[in-house]
């Protein structure tokens, strides 16, 4: 079986208030999920909004990551949506959070001033995707080595294991 | 690529370091250090004995999971995630193949769920006998790892009864299990259960009030309860600080809503209470297998839809429709429709989650692995800031991480 687990969309709605209107473009529900898309420059004032206010509660970052679009989006289309999937201690709900990013300027606001647990969730979106957390105290890589370059989970970065062989060969070639 | 980085990878690290007095000191440890349970390798700044820093540096079994998920599709996903938290298997076969049917929308028979939590429990009493054996070995008592690998032995024989492998079962499929279990599954699993009913309380002999044990775990490693949920913080490493969480409980799958079991929580989030925790945890686990056995259903072990699940083999040389049903499955995969779903299960570590984008293709548009080890090991600077060297190696034992699950 599978639990409903997002709080409905009215009780959110009115716990955002006026921010809803204002930094929420579209609502989304999908087998019991709750998906929300933000504005990219609002999306701190809406994680701390769900954060604090009394009926969510959502005091926990389970997750966050990305995902690139660059196969089917069209002209001035984002080609990444930064996702955050929040989870409350409390309530036992969960929500998630989607904030377009444009290629040309891939950056978006940390979320580190609201849970400390966004850092290495950052630190890997970043090392992944490219995307860049604007105010993130220590933004490098955590999984690729530090002198990678590219970043793998983009739709344009191949598969194959080619890049590898080239890395270990001019790691041994530099040694 | 436009976003490069410039530095070399040990000058960044020291500068993250800021030390914060000139006379500390810099010491490397790891990755192949007996304590980091893998290839950690931890940056620590020191004074004198004491620890000032860590900056945990991780990576180094990063096998780019993610990346290969979408390039093999749903069901060839699976032997992989054996590979995510190996001590575990089951639950991580179990997360994946949930999250792939949340994501269809379809609902396993009942004897698979239940097969399910039987099997995700004695992983978990697996994990954590694993878990008890290294930590205490790395804190010094040597004679429990030989008793919590003796009954270990014994898990994995059931895993070979039920699917002819130990350790990388890659038993669940998308719509249930691979097949169904050996007529004696439940005497084994009885036997197991009866032997175990005493072991939990025989281990805490050994450590519970030994006088060495408690001293070099309580009080150890401490994380506030606010602090823990600030990072993340999920399983044991939560509920040792008093955190009352659990997703068996709060947001239930399979059928663990039928099923009776309490949920330990700690006090002080110490080493020692989450090293409580668990302990209770396996008997908890042994409550869970217990009852699920006693209900276990009868019935088909996965969906009557062969365009979700494989067709028995058997059929597959006489019926031309599973034949083709058969082939489809194998070249093409799973078809998952377009949307996105999350699902997260207690594993024996934490919240093992899976974030699944279906394009309407057999392949993933993004799957993503929200993995508990790679979140609790984010908490370790904190715990261990102010301790001595010797307590770090406590620390990392009671996160309980494994490294392929954190680099994924």
């Amino acid at each position: 079986m599978f639990s409903i687990v997002a709080p409905s969309l009215d009780s959110v709605q009115k716990a955002l208030a006026n921010l809803y209107d204002i930094a929420i473009d579209q609502a989304v529900e999908f087998r019991g999920e709750l998906t929300l898309y933000v504005k990219p420059d609002r999306i701190v004032e809406v994680c701390k909004a769900l954060r604090d206010h009394a009926d969510l509660v959502f005091d926990m970052i389970s997750d966050l990551t990305a995902v690139d679009h660059l196969q089917e989006m069209k002209e001035g289309e984002p080609r990444f949506h930064v996702v955050y999937h929040l989870f409350s201690t409390k309530m036992k709900h969960r929500i998630r959070l989607k904030a377009p990013v444009w290629e040309q300027s891939p950056e978006i606001d940390t979320v580190m001033s609201v849970w400390c647990g966004a850092n290495w969730h950052e630190r890997e979106c970043f090392d992944m995707f490219g995307i860049l957390f604007r105010g993130h105290p220590d933004l490098r890589r955590i999984l690729m080595p530090e002198d990678w370059e590219g970043h793998p989970l983009r739709k344009d970065y191949p598969v194959s294991g080619q890049e590898v062989y080239e890395y270990i060969n001019k790691q041994l070639a530099d040694e | 690529m436009p976003y490069k980085l410039e530095f070399q990878t040990d000058q960044k690290i020291t500068r993250t370091l800021k030390k914060a007095h000139p006379d500390h000191m810099v010491l490397n440890m790891g990755p192949q250090h007996p304590s980091t349970h893998g290839v950690l390798r931890l940056v620590l700044e020191l004074d004198g004995e004491e620890i000032v820093d860590v900056v945990p540096d991780i990576g180094y079994l990063h096998r780019g999971m993610e990346k290969l998920a979408e390039a093999k599709g749903y069901h060839k996903f699976i032997p992989y995630t054996d590979r995510l938290d190996y001590m575990s298997p089951m639950s991580n076969n179990t997360a994946v193949c949930m999250a792939v049917e949340k994501l269809i929308g379809v609902e396993t028979p009942p004897r698979a769920q239940y097969l399910r939590v039987i099997l995700c429990e004695l992983a978990r009493i697996s994990s954590h006998l694993l878990w008890l054996g290294t930590s205490a070995l790395d804190i010094g008592a040597m004679s429990v790892f030989l008793y919590t690998f003796r009954e270990r032995e014994v898990i994995y024989d059931i895993f070979e009864a039920v699917c002819g492998a130990r350790f990388t079962v890659s038993y669940m499929r998308v719509g249930g299990v691979a097949v169904d279990v050996p007529p004696h599954f439940k005497k084994l699993v009885r036997n197991f259960l009866d032997d175990f009913a005493c072991k939990v309380t025989e281990y805490e002999t050994l450590l519970t009030d030994n006088k060495i044990w408690r001293m070099r775990t309580e009080g150890v490693g401490v994380i506030s309860a606010d602090k823990a949920i600030e990072y993340g913080l999920t399983g044991a490493c939560l509920r040792g600080s008093g955190v009352d969480v659990d997703l068996r409980r709060d947001n239930p799958y399979l059928a663990y809503d039928e099923i009776d079991f309490d949920i330990p929580v700690g006090e002080n989030g110490d080493t020692f209470d989450r090293y409580l925790v668990r302990m209770e945890e396996m008997r908890q686990a042994r409550r869970i297998i217990q009852q699920a056995l006693d209900r276990l259903p009868e019935g088909p072990v996965k969906i009557d839809d062969n365009k979700i699940s494989f067709p028995e083999r058997s059929t597959i040389e006489g019926s031309m429709e599973a034949l083709i049903h058969h082939f489809l499955l194998a070249s093409e995969g799973v078809k998952a429709p377009e949307g996105e779903i999350y699902h997260a299960i207690e594993a024996p570590k934490g919240e093992l989650g899976f974030y699944v984008v279906g394009d309407g293709t057999g392949h993933p548009k993004r799957m993503r692995i929200r993995s508990p080890s790679f979140v609790n090991l984010s908490a370790l600077p904190e715990m261990s800031r102010g301790h001595m060297i010797a307590d770090l190696v406590a620390v990392i034992g009671t996160i309980d991480l494994v490294l392929g699950d954190c680099d994924r």
